[in-house]
């Protein structure tokens, strides 16, 4: 084994003390050191639970008591009507805001990649600041500032924007509206400061010789800045696919744990939680729900994937 | 510059001027709320009251901060040093002591990486329970310690670590653990630097695992207590938005002290 490993070693050595066997066992073995407790704790806090967890979605039962189930639990998902809403949930959460905080943050981020520009550092520093609050003081932030009678309603009846207080917490829809409020407040800066970095990589020249012809601004956005930023926007459209899936602390700090009004921001990390939690434990059928979030997850990406090659070779 | 020109960088700064007042507001309606009374904050009072002692005392009265704060500090910091350690090391055995064997390993913990932690969290929270460990710092550190993310970080990072510096040390009879602790270390400060403060900060704000796996008083850490004062029948936000200050101070400091770091840490875990 140390042979065929010592034959595949990549790096590059142009020169040797010790004798090349010798030097490459030594490789191989500080190769193995340095990442070990990494992978340990790896396969016991990762690998076995994700096996574990696969293993009991097949199962059913209560507790601590259960058997083979088969397709029982996958039955059970297509009939179960809280999943399907708190399903349906998370993907109107992913849909709708992904796509608005990925565009805000592309708009903003080109704004402050101007040059002549003033006060950029003042104007990325305060779009930034809401990644550093967690996600519990801004939840309980937002829920204090929507409150029926609170600051946001008075503002929009101040500015007319509605003659009617918004029933933020009440009601479905505009519960919902709150949690997409809430994310991109607290994502848009994140995801901008990636593009802002990889928007300084790319050569102003290009810029400029697209100016010199006649290119419009808009124009050169969308030709120059966004093909360029492919793989940077991929990357952080995986990211935040992941991130609205695994939706929780939000959701359950601005409906104080319920997922409320009647279910209508549910989401699938939620009700694995309280599956798990709340309820009589059902390990099993919990594990089958929180796969759903994987498969999805992996659908997306690939996906995304598929959609950011295609397009590549035509630019 | 043209008139078009003129309305057009006009608008750019109406609406960046917007979007950094709105990304503010929240802040500022944080510290304005901690000197109010509960009554003035939901029915939206945004100027600054004379409520911030009751609100203090109310807040000290309920919770009990010194333990609180103990024990959110001492897993964020015990868990950031832990992290760095185990996944700086993997980071640049990866990067350095490179096998094809090895780098099928780091493909499939990339994969890893878009496993979601909902999917992972019962079977964690058994295998905690079966250890008869729950209600302790150490459930709550250890499963995030070997961190898929800071591994990827530190080897991209370990690309731009000078090659002649291992080079002469191996010619000065360093053993490899030497050079990693006397050379690589000190060279990459920065690196440290920008890690620190994103795993400083996940810790910190960390929610569903404690929520999970701390159930008993004297246990808990901020968020945890944050949050449980918020789903009271009737809230004390004067108190708490004070309890949110208090929780979001130590990372608004943080992120003000290292901001230049912090943004390129970010920035550099995508290049």
């Amino acid at each position: 084994m140390t042979q065929t490993q010592a034959r595949d070693s990549v790096g590059p050595r142009t020169w040797r003390f010790t004798s090349p066997a010798r030097l490459a066992r030594g490789e191989q073995i500080n190769g193995w050191l340095f990442i070990a407790p990494a992978l340990i704790l790896l396969g016991i806090f990762m690998i076995y639970p994700i096996i574990w967890s696969l293993w009991m979605s097949v199962q059913v039962g209560k507790g601590m008591n259960f058997s083979f189930g088969g397709w029982t639990n996958i039955i059970r998902l297509t009939k179960d009507p809280v999943f399907l809403r708190a399903l349906t949930n998370t993907c109107i959460f992913f849909v709708v805001q992904v796509p608005i905080m990925i565009v805000l943050a592309l708009l903003f981020a080109n704004a402050l990649n101007d040059d002549r520009l003033r006060f950029r550092g003042l104007f990325r520093t305060a779009i930034f600041l809401p990644c550093v609050t967690s996600l519990i003081a801004y939840s309980t932030l937002f829920k204090s500032m929507f409150a029926q009678d609170g600051v946001v309603n008075k503002a929009l009846l101040f500015l007319h924007v509605t003659s009617d207080p918004i029933p933020w917490l009440q009601d479905p829809f505009w519960a919902k509206v709150l949690i997409i409020i809430a994310i991109t407040w607290r994502w848009t800066g994140y995801n901008m400061v990636f593009y802002l970095a990889a928007m300084q990589n790319i050569d102003r020249s290009i810029y400029e010789a697209a100016r010199i012809d006649g290119v419009p601004a808009w124009a050169r956005f969308t030709h120059i800045t966004i093909p360029m930023l492919k793989p940077v926007i991929l990357f952080t459209t995986i990211i935040s696919t992941i991130g609205t899936l695994q939706l929780f602390d939000e959701v359950y700090n601005l409906t104080a744990g319920t997922g409320g009004p009647s279910d209508s921001t549910l989401t699938i990390a939620l009700y694995i939680y309280n599956l798990t939690f709340k309820f009589m434990p059902s390990f099993g059928y919990s594990a089958t729900v929180s796969w759903v979030i994987v498969v999805i997850v992996g659908i997306l990406s690939a996906l995304q994937f598929l959609i950011a090659r295609d397009r590549r070779p035509s630019e | 510059m043209s008139p078009a020109a003129f309305i057009r960088r006009g608008i750019v700064y109406a609406l960046l001027s917007i979007a950094a007042f709105l990304s503010v507001f929240p802040f500022y309606w944080m510290v304005v709320g901690a000197t109010n009374k509960s009554a003035d904050i939901v029915t939206g009072k945004p100027t600054f009251g004379g409520n911030l002692f009751a609100n203090i005392a109310t807040f000290f009265a309920t919770i009990d901060v010194p333990r609180v704060f103990f024990n959110s500090t001492f897993i964020a910091v015990l868990g950031t040093v832990l992290t760095l350690a185990v996944s700086s090391l993997a980071g640049y055995g990866f990067e350095m002591f490179r096998s094809r064997f090895r780098e099928h390993i780091f493909a499939f913990m990339l994969l890893l990486l878009s496993i979601p932690f909902s999917a992972l969290m019962v079977p964690l929270f058994v295998m905690i329970s079966a250890a008869h460990i729950t209600n302790t710092f150490l459930a709550v550190i250890v499963p995030s310690i070997s961190s898929i993310f800071i591994i990827f970080y530190f080897r991209q990072a370990t690309k731009a670590f000078p090659s002649e510096l291992r080079d002469a040390a191996r010619v000065d009879g360093l053993k490899e653990w030497q050079i990693f602790l006397y050379i690589y270390m000190p060279v990459m400060r920065s690196t440290y630097a920008a890690a620190t403060i994103i795993v400083f900060l996940a810790n910190w704000n960390n929610y569903l695992w404690p929520l999970i796996v701390l159930s008993t008083p004297d246990t808990k850490t901020v968020t945890l207590v944050v949050s449980a004062l918020t789903s009271a029948y009737t809230p004390d936000y004067g108190m708490i938005l004070f309890g949110t200050v208090l929780a979001t101070l130590p990372t608004l400091i943080i992120f003000f002290l290292l901001q230049r770091q912090f943004v390129q840490g970010l920035v550099g875990s995508v290049k």
